[in-house]
């Protein structure tokens, strides 16, 4: 069994009982939030990580994907599960309706034009009554396991953890297709593929639509885990930029460095809240801020980067 | 309408950022709100007016503005595209929520008596306060301008921004041009926090209200067009009040960004921006 195998094996396990480890609630409440930044973060990925078309607009499907469940639930009490694969369609729809006009734009015209796009959506959703305006949508409080409402977070997490590990699973699978190779040739140079006969256009497109579902699903399984969605907590700027940034510390482009991301980003988020106090001070904020000046000044491949240089110049001395 | 000569001067920060460096700087908002701060600090510390905070502003962040280059955009820049965007935005957390911490999230005033009164000009009342932002706003936005065109460090940027070896082999030292345009990127930004400072509240997270504009401006203007963003920063300035006199203020922001859009679609190289080589 090669080494790089191995590690993954155990990192799996890892995973897999950690509940068993941590049993307090908080522990296993971090858990789950660690697995939605990863599922997020590896839907952000597809297209900013490796076709690097960095979009600062993705809440926009993550907000479909929490706001369609809850809103078929209050409308009509029936089951927000069932309205998922819908949300993750609308979101593939939506994706191709933004990918049209704004792909025509490139590097950071790119970045902008989803920028604005997640701040009008979000402007949009808070002016719409039947979308609760600012005050949200609720999603059932009844204890039902088929409405994945429940009140220990352990069936979230594994719930999580088998969609994380189907999603990396599409992801590995995209690399090693074509679509894989067409985004590398996107990102390291648009130019050179479109004369190579690469449908840039096209696939760029596709990649964002993919992106798009598995970003709506994570937002799904938000709503339904917090059972509680509103404007600012779904459609605002700090989720998409939360994505870009559990991708880009653990390494953009990489099958795992969203994940790794998440495992580093989320507990040292929740570690500064609960030293530092969440409410009022912000401290834990200017932590996260220095963190990500800190990477992206000497590091800016992410951890990923950071452990093949580390293993290369091991190599070399060895 | 007066508004709008201050987004033009916070908009030319950000796009001489752009144009030379092809940066963009998520954190010019928390360059502004520094500004805000210090001419609150320099109030109440020792209650001077805007005559010395405002220069004091536009030394505070132009200081602030090199350190920034070269402690981290130097070395950032030379690394992928996303490690950028995340540079900045790093920044503008740490800012935003160190000034949050320091000054707790509390909405802060200067006295309006400090420059009160209402001028009277045919027939329109505009109050001091805004009327001397616009016209130090126009001023100084103009005199950016004609440092870049007219004198021999504006032309030094040009080369550095045009081709950065071979400004070198000119003798030119690239670092420290472009360290200056952060120092003088900022230093706008200070000065118009400053400004604004004098009718606007202050808090730690109003930056950013005013740089999401500024973006507009500098898209709407042209990405490194100094001229484009004096034009562009009135446009906005209107559209914004007009679609909020007209129908309610949550509509301005919808509306602005619809232009930006709009604009980001129909024209991407602004209004006087060149051609950025077709897709």
């Amino acid at each position: 069994m090669t080494r790089p195998r191995l590690t993954l094996i155990v990192c799996a396990l890892a995973l897999v009982v950690y509940p068993f480890i941590m049993t307090s609630t908080f522990g296993q409440r971090v858990g789950v939030l660690v697995l939605l930044a990863a599922l997020s973060g590896t839907a952000w990925n597809i297209v900013g990580g490796y076709a690097e078309q960095v979009s600062i607009g993705h809440a926009v499907f993550y907000g479909i994907g929490a706001y369609v469940p809850l809103l078929f639930y209050t409308q009509t009490k029936g089951n927000p599960v069932l309205m998922i694969p819908f949300a993750m369609a609308l979101a593939a729809l939506v994706a191709l309706c933004i990918g049209i006009p704004t792909f025509r734009l490139r590097g950071h015209y790119f970045s902008m034009a989803t920028l604005a796009l997640g701040e009008l959506f979000l402007l949009g959703v808070t002016i719409t009554p039947a979308l609760g305006g600012a005050s949200g949508l609720s999603g059932p409080v009844e204890q039902n396991p088929w409405e994945l409402s429940m009140r220990s977070p352990l069936p979230y997490y594994y719930v999580l953890l088998v969609a994380l590990a189907l999603m990396i699973g599409l992801v590995a699978w995209l690399e090693r297709n074509r679509v894989g190779y067409y985004l590398r040739a996107i990102q390291s140079s648009e130019r050179a593929a479109r004369s190579l006969g690469v449908p840039v256009y096209r696939y760029k497109l596709i990649a964002l639509m993919i992106s798009a579902a598995c970003t709506a699903l994570a937002g799904s399984f938000y709503a339904l885990f917090v059972g509680f969605v509103n404007p600012d907590s779904v459609f605002g700027l700090l989720v998409s930029v939360q994505m870009v940034i559990v991708a880009t510390l653990g390494g953009a482009g990489t099958l795992y460095g969203p994940l790794l991301g998440a495992v580093i980003l989320v507990p040292t988020q929740e570690w500064a809240n609960a030293t530092f106090g969440g409410g009022g001070t912000g401290l834990s904020y200017v932590v996260y801020g220095a963190v990500i000046m800190v990477l992206t000044r000497f590091e800016p491949g992410g951890l990923l980067g950071l452990w093949n240089r580390l293993r290369f110049r091991a190599a070399a001395s060895a | 309408m007066l508004l709008g000569a201050v987004y033009a001067l916070i908009s030319v920060g950000l796009t001489l950022i752009w144009g030379m460096m092809n940066v963009l700087n998520f954190a010019h908002g928390e360059f502004v709100t520094l500004g805000m701060f210090t001419a609150f600090l320099a109030f109440s510390f020792w209650h001077t007016g805007p005559l010395v905070f405002i220069p004091l502003a536009a030394i505070v962040l132009f200081v602030i503005g090199q350190v920034v280059y070269y402690a981290l955009i130097r070395d950032v820049m030379r690394g992928p595209m996303f490690a950028q965007v995340l540079a900045t935005f790093g920044l503008l957390l740490f800012i935003r929520y160190m000034l949050f911490w320091i000054f707790s999230p509390n909405y802060r005033t200067l006295p309006s008596t400090l420059l009160g009164g209402t001028a009277h000009i045919d027939g329109l009342y505009v109050s001091y306060p805004k009327l001397i932002a616009a016209l130090v706003a126009i001023a100084l936005t103009a005199a950016v301008y004609y440092l870049l065109v007219r004198t021999q460090i504006g032309s030094q940027m040009l080369a550095v921004a045009e081709d950065r070896e071979a400004a070198r082999l000119m003798g030119i030292d690239p670092d420290r041009v472009q360290a200056l345009a952060w120092g003088i990127s900022a230093a706008c930004a200070g000065v118009a926090g400053a400004l604004l400072a004098t009718f606007y509240y202050i808090s730690p997270e109003v930056g950013g209200t005013f740089v999401l504009f500024a973006f507009v401006a500098v898209t709407l203007g042209g990405f490194g067009s100094v001229p484009g963003a004096m034009l562009a920063g009135p446009i906005i300035g209107v559209v914004q009040v007009a679609t909020g006199y007209y129908t309610s203020p949550q509509f301005a922001e919808i509306a602005v960004f619809t232009l930006f859009i709009l604009v980001l679609w129909l024209r991407p190289q602004g209004l006087l921006g060149r051609s950025i080589g077709g897709t």
